[in-house]
C-alpha cells in the first residue's frame, strides 16, 4: 500500500492506482472532474484534460514537484506523493481554460439539448465557465444524423472523449463507428452512415458526457428535471435488467443505466450493469418493469428541483 | 395589567347630554364632511373609461415573444416551469420539421404552452429564468372570467400575433439573449 496526500487528506491505496481513483476513495469535492475517463471502460482517459492536478511532491524518494500539471486519470500514485486539486489556484485556472477550450466548438444550446440537467460539461461550465465566449471564428457545425433508428448523433456537441468508441470496442462484438480525420477535423462517424445495431450499442448514450449521443425515443419528450427517476428491474436474457426508469406520472419516458455520482454505470453483484437495447428502447410500459423505489438524487442536482426529498443524512441514520 | 401600547380605552357608562340625545348635531356634522368631499380631489379612477398608467416593469399578463423575423423564441426548455413557484406553467415540446424554420427559431419548440392564470402569482421568475427572451410579463391585466377553464391560457392567447407586437422594450430584462 502506498500513502498519498490529496488536498491535505491522507489516503492509502494499492500501488498502481491513479490519482483520480485515489481521490475517489476519499470522495467529496477532492475528486477532480473527468469528462473522458470512465472507470468501467479500459483505456479511457487522458483526452479531455479537465482532471489536471498539481503534484507538489513526486514521491518520498524524489520529493521534487512535477513541473507541469498532470492528468490525474492516467498518472499512477507514488508513495509520499502530495497532490493539490482544489487547494491549488493553478489547477483552478487551468481547468477554467480547459473548459473554455472544450466550449470553443460546443454549441450553447442547453435549452434544447436533452442532456441538460445531467450534463458534465454543463456542470463544468457552471463552475469554471466564463459568462461570455472569446471565440470569434465560426464554430464548426454538422447536421444531426441518425445512427441506427434509436440513436441521434449531434456532432456539434461532441467533445471527442472517445468513451463511445471504447463502449463499442469492449461491449459489442463489432465496432462500426469511430473517430474519423485528425485534429480539428476529427469527428465521430459511422462507416458511410452505417447503423449501429448491436444489443449493447445503446450504452454509448449513457457514457456520453455531453448531449452528442442521445436517445431518439426520448428526444425532446421532456426535460430530465420534470421526470422522476425510479430504480427498476426486469427479467432480461441479455443484460442484468437493472435500470433506472424516468417516469412522469405512470408513464415511462426513458430508461437509462444506473449511474453513480461520477456518471458511471454502477456495479451490481460485481458486474457493471450495462443495459441492453431492448430494455433501453423498447420497454416503455410500466408493466414490463418491477419498480423498486425512487432513486436517490443529489439534492443540489437540478433533478431534485421542486421535489420534496428526505435529507440524505436523516435517511442514512434511519438505515443504521 | 398596564397597557403596553398606551392606547387602551376604558369604556365608561357616561349618560348622554340632551344635545347628544337629539343626534341632530352629529348627523349634520357627518353630512357636512360628506359634502366637503364633493369638492376634493378624487383618489379613484373611473375604470375602464380612464386607465391608470403602469410602471414599465409592471408584472401583468404574459406574452410569448417572437423574434424580428416573426419566429417564436420559445424552445420549451422548461426553465420557466421549474422556476415557477406556483407550478402554473406546463408545456410539451416538439422537434421542428423541415420547412418550419420560419415559424420557430430553434430546432425544438413548444407545441403546447399553458399558464394557469389562477395559479400564477405574477412574480416574474419565469421571465427571469428564460434564457431565450421568450416569455415576458406585460402591463396588461388578466381579465376575469366566469369559468375556471378560461383562466388557462394556451399558446393562442400567449404568443404575440406577428402583426400585433407587444412592446416590452422598457422592461429590465431585455437584451440578454446570446447570439
Amino acid at each position: 500500500m502506498v500513502k498519498v496526500i490529496i488536498d491535505d487528506i491522507e489516503v492509502e491505496v494499492e500501488p498502481g492506482t491513479t490519482i483520480l481513483n485515489a481521490a475517489r476513495q476519499i470522495g467529496g469535492d477532492v475528486v477532480p472532474p473527468a469528462m473522458c475517463y470512465y472507470s468501467k471502460l479500459q483505456g479511457s482517459g487522458g483526452k479531455c484534460r479537465t482532471c489536471l492536478v498539481e503534484v507538489a511532491a513526486g514521491s518520498t524518494a524524489d520529493p521534487r514537484p512535477m513541473p507541469k500539471l498532470v492528468a490525474s486519470c492516467s498518472t499512477p500514485v507514488m508513495d509520499g506523493m502530495i497532490v493539490k486539486n482544489k487547494t491549488s489556484e493553478r489547477v483552478y485556472d487551468n481547468r477554467a481554460a480547459v473548459t473554455e477550450f472544450l466550449l470553443i466548438n460546443h454549441p450553447l444550446d442547453c435549452p434544447i439539448c436533452d442532456q441538460a440537467g445531467e450534463c458534465h460539461l454543463q456542470d463544468l461550465g457552471f463552475e469554471h465557465g466564463k459568462e461570455g465566449t472569446r471565440y470569434e471564428e465560426k464554430r464548426r457545425t454538422f447536421d444531426p444524423i441518425d445512427i441506427g433508428d434509436k440513436i441521434k448523433l449531434h456532432m456539434n456537441r461532441c467533445i471527442l472523449c472517445y468513451r463511445c468508441v471504447y463502449v463499442a470496442n469492449q461491449l459489442t462484438d463489432k465496432r462500426v463507428h469511430g473517430i474519423m480525420h485528425r485534429g480539428d477535423h476529427a469527428e465521430i462517424s459511422t462507416y458511410i452512415e452505417q447503423a449501429i445495431d448491436n444489443d449493447f450499442s445503446g450504452n454509448v448514450i449513457d457514457v456520453c458526457p455531453v448531449g452528442a449521443l442521445t436517445d431518439k425515443t426520448f428526444r425532446f419528450k421532456s426535460r430530465v428535471w420534470f421526470l422522476k427517476p425510479m430504480e427498476a428491474s426486469c427479467e432480461c436474457t441479455k443484460c442484468a435488467g437493472k435500470a433506472v426508469v424516468w417516469m412522469f406520472g405512470d408513464e415511462i419516458y426513458r430508461v437509462t443505466g444506473r449511474k453513480d455520482k461520477y456518471g458511471e454505470i454502477e456495479d451490481i453483484d460485481g458486474k457493471t450493469a450495462w443495459i441492453c437495447n431492448e430494455c433501453r428502447f423498447d420497454k416503455k410500459d410500466k408493466s414490463q418493469w418491477n419498480i423498486e423505489g425512487p432513486r436517490v438524487i443529489n439534492r443540489h442536482s437540478v433533478i431534485a428541483q421542486n421535489q420534496y426529498l428526505v435529507d440524505e443524512r436523516i435517511e442514512s441514520k434511519k438505515l443504521n | 395589567m398596564e397597557s403596553l401600547s398606551n392606547r387602551k380605552k376604558v369604556v365608561s357608562n357616561k349618560k348622554m347630554t340632551f344635545m347628544e340625545k337629539l343626534y341632530l348635531p352629529a348627523i349634520l356634522g357627518g353630512m357636512w364632511i360628506t359634502f366637503k368631499h364633493l369638492f376634493k380631489k378624487h383618489n379613484t379612477l373611473k375604470y375602464p373609461e380612464v386607465k391608470r398608467e403602469f410602471a414599465p416593469v409592471y408584472r401583468g399578463q404574459h406574452v410569448l415573444k417572437r423574434d424580428e423575423e416573426g419566429r417564436e423564441n420559445c424552445t420549451a426548455c422548461g426553465l420557466c416551469a421549474v422556476a415557477c413557484p406556483a407550478e402554473a406553467i406546463t408545456m410539451t415540446s416538439e422537434e421542428r420539421k423541415k420547412g418550419e424554420e420560419n415559424l420557430y427559431r430553434e430546432e425544438k419548440y413548444a407545441s403546447t404552452y399553458e399558464i394557469n392564470m389562477l395559479r400564477c402569482i405574477f412574480c416574474g421568475l419565469c421571465e427571469e429564468a428564460c434564457p431565450k427572451e421568450a416569455i415576458f410579463l406585460t402591463d396588461r391585466i388578466v381579465p376575469t372570467y366566469f369559468e375556471r377553464n378560461d383562466f388557462i391560457y394556451g399558446k393562442d392567447k400567449l404568443v404575440e400575433p406577428v402583426d400585433q407586437r407587444v412592446d416590452i422594450s422598457k422592461r429590465q430584462l431585455t437584451g440578454k439573449r446570446p447570439a
